[in-house]
């Protein structure tokens, strides 16, 4: 069964079955019960589950985000919110120093099944401290699964599978998608983690792709074929576990690289897959790796300044022309 | 200053609001605003009490501070238009403007990370012994941020020249502060840290300005840090697009009887009224002839994207 659900609702969809089927869940972050979360992914939630199981709480990153591994580790399976990715960086010591960490250092003896849900991105007018793509940080970070859902499915079917598994995933969604609608399985089984899938099969060049910008890759596909040129669109998905095999894959059938993310360039995921490509397909690739990333500058708010610094479908297209030719 | 001067300052931050709200409508504004329609006589009232050379910093609801340091208006509505203004050259926008030139340490749209900021500028006025004091206003829902307990008592302990200014207004975004702290006043949280802590009447500009004087006082003659909780209400969303569901019936329209310019208005006779008309209407005048400044900005040159990363 697939319903037509907008990338927004599918969460929301998404949260109703992880507090519906598995009583151990529980959701907390700011504005999330009686308002129904800032952007409407709770909404409904707290008049069903009740407070019990869903909670608003003070404005105290920090706090909840070691509330919530406290709680993992003692038998809940706690779903913390945070508001703009950018506030993850007030809770930092949290993520980094102690959900990740808790259960390699007890020699696995402890576990910290907990989702942080947080959505990212730039926005028009939105300022630097509103805009970040922090995926790198987290997929730096060992002990840690990254998510990154590109489309309404995936919203759904990645943050159940994010519910279920016994690793903190950080589940980052993009706000800008959150109005894009598209059929979401809302009967599908419970994938495992991990996997990126080919979205667009094509000859000559691969493009690898996560969030927003698989869309943007999907369009200048669109446009390129136009021109010739095939591209085949890789959805990486997930930062962690890191799915290389489907890349290698990809790229021993074209020969060519682009990356695209809307991080900004230096230390970003990008350069990851790059060094492995460079790395495990020397022998495959024709040209150079191309990277499309927003440059290293904070984002300015600006849209007459965004526009240039932010990486769309003309963006990914230059790239993968100038692999062609190269 | 006098009541005038105060209706004046607080009506045109008022006008100032309500034009960048019908530019917003207009789409003339991109990105989120958030306005303090309501919370005038905060930033009018404590201004008073400071000089130049004394630093404010802000939040994302800081039109009224920039205005009341006075920052120039024109500036504010080019960087809020996304134009090349002379504050930040668009880069900051609604929510994290500053302006050096006034002293403005600025906006900041991450809640309470402004105090720690001001800390470090009240520290600088203590090492330099320059006699300025630094005064950070955050609002309610940010008493529950951990850097603001951090700053407090390293603020506290240092002995640093520091006001914070709490403006309640009840609500964090949609949630009601009483939910979210079992204080009945966040000033009694001052004790915690060793400082003194007022609450007064955040719609009446004499009683933020008289407290915010005592505190500013204190800070100057090397006394340390005190805490100045002013209860006012935002007459309008948390954000530009805010519909306020969460907001009991008739909670706005009380709020509309107790705002600042409404009660200076309700106490004035005749000969007051046409006054106050009058500076309305001068206000309306200057705030129009900024827009239309702004308006003429430019917009950045996509060229000096990558300027200012470094210096
Ligand atoms: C660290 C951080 N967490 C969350 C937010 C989202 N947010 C923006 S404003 C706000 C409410 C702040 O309420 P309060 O401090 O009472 O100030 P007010 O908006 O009422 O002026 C929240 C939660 C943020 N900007 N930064």
């Amino acid at each position: 069964m697939s319903e037509s659900l907008r990338y927004i609702q599918a969460v929301n969809a998404a949260l109703t079955w992880a507090l519906d089927s598995r009583t151990d869940t529980i959701y907390f972050g700011e504005d999330v019960a009686l308002p129904g979360g800032p952007f409407g992914a709770t909404k409904g939630l707290h008049k069903r589950f009740g407070s019990e199981r869903i909670f608003d709480t003070p404005i105290s990153e920090t706090g909840f985000l070691g509330m919530a591994l406290g709680a993992a580790m003692t038998g809940l399976r706690p779903i913390a919110e945070i508001m703009y990715a950018d506030f993850s960086f007030v809770a930092m010591d949290q993520i980094v120093n102690q959900i990740a960490t808790v259960h390699y250092s007890s020699a696995g003896r402890w576990k910290a099944p907990l989702v942080i849900r947080m959505q990212q991105g730039y926005s028009p007018g939105a300022c630097a401290q509103h805009s970040h793509s922090p995926e790198a940080y987290f997929a730096h970070t060992p002990g840690l699964r990254v998510a990154l859902p590109a489309t309404p499915d995936d919203a759904y079917q990645m943050l159940r599978t994010a519910v279920v598994s016994d690793d903190p995933v950080v589940v980052a969604e993009a706000r800008m998608l959150y109005p894009t609608r598209g059929p979401v399985r809302t009967d599908a089984p419970v994938e495992p983690v991990g996997g990126a899938r080919v979205v667009r099969p094509g000859a000559d060049v691969t493009v690898v792709a996560w969030s927003r910008m698989v869309s943007a890759a999907l369009d200048a596909a669109g446009t390129l074929a136009e021109e010739g040129v095939d591209v085949e669109v890789v959805d990486l998905r997930w930062l962690n576990p890191l799915d290389f095999d489907t890349v290698a894959a990809s790229i021993a059938r074209t020969g060519r690289l682009v990356v695209a993310h809307e991080a900004n360039l230096t230390g970003g995921f990008g350069a990851e897959i790059a060094a492995r490509a460079a790395a495990e397909c020397f022998a495959d690739l024709r040209a150079p790796i191309a990277r499309v990333a927003t440059p290293d500058v904070p984002m300015p708010a600006a849209p007459a300044l965004q526009a240039v610094v932010v990486p769309e479908a003309a963006t990914v297209a230059e790239a993968v022309r100038r692999t062609v030719r190269a | 200053m006098g009541q005038l001067d105060d209706y004046r300052l607080m009506a045109r931050i008022r006008r100032f609001e309500e034009r960048l709200t019908a530019l917003k409508d207009a789409g003339e504004i991109p990105g989120s605003i958030h306005l303090c329609n309501g919370q005038e006589a905060v930033p009018v009232g404590a201004c008073r009490a400071l000089r130049d050379g004394d630093h404010v910093t802000a939040t994302y609801r800081g039109h009224g501070w920039a205005i009341a340091r006075g920052v120039d208006l024109t500036g504010l509505f080019a960087e809020m238009m996304g134009r090349d203004s002379a504050l930040c050259g668009g880069r900051a926008a609604s929510p994290y403007l500053s302006d050096p030139g006034r002293w403005f340490v600025g906006e900041n749209s991450i809640v309470g990370a402004g105090v720690p900021i001001a800390t470090g500028a009240a520290l600088t006025a203590q090492r330099t012994g320059s006699g300025a004091v630094s005064v950070v206003t955050i609002g309610d829902g940010a008493m529950n941020q951990g850097n603001v307990h951090e700053a407090l008592n390293l603020a506290a302990v240092l002995d640093l020249p520091l006001v914070l200014v709490v403006e309640n207004n009840v609500y964090s975004e949609m949630s009601r502060i009483s939910d979210m702290v079992r204080v009945r006043q966040l000033a009694e949280r001052a004790a915690g840290y060793g400082l003194p802590g007022r609450v007064v009447d955040g719609n009446d500009p004499d009683a933020v300005a008289e407290a915010v004087t005592e505190a500013v006082d204190r800070a100057r003659e090397g006394s340390g840090p005190s805490i100045v909780e002013a209860m006012t209400e935002r007459l309008v969303g948390h954000y530009s697009g805010d519909a306020q569901h969460y907001r009991p019936t008739g909670e706005i329209a009380a709020a509309r009887e107790r705002e600042p310019l409404a009660r200076i208005r309700r106490a004035a006779d005749a000969d007051l009224t046409a006054r106050l008309d009058a500076i309305d209407a001068e206000v309306s005048a200057e705030i129009e002839t900024a827009v239309t400044a702004a308006r003429a900005v430019p917009y950045p040159d996509p060229a000096t994207a990558e300027e200012h990363v470094y210096v």
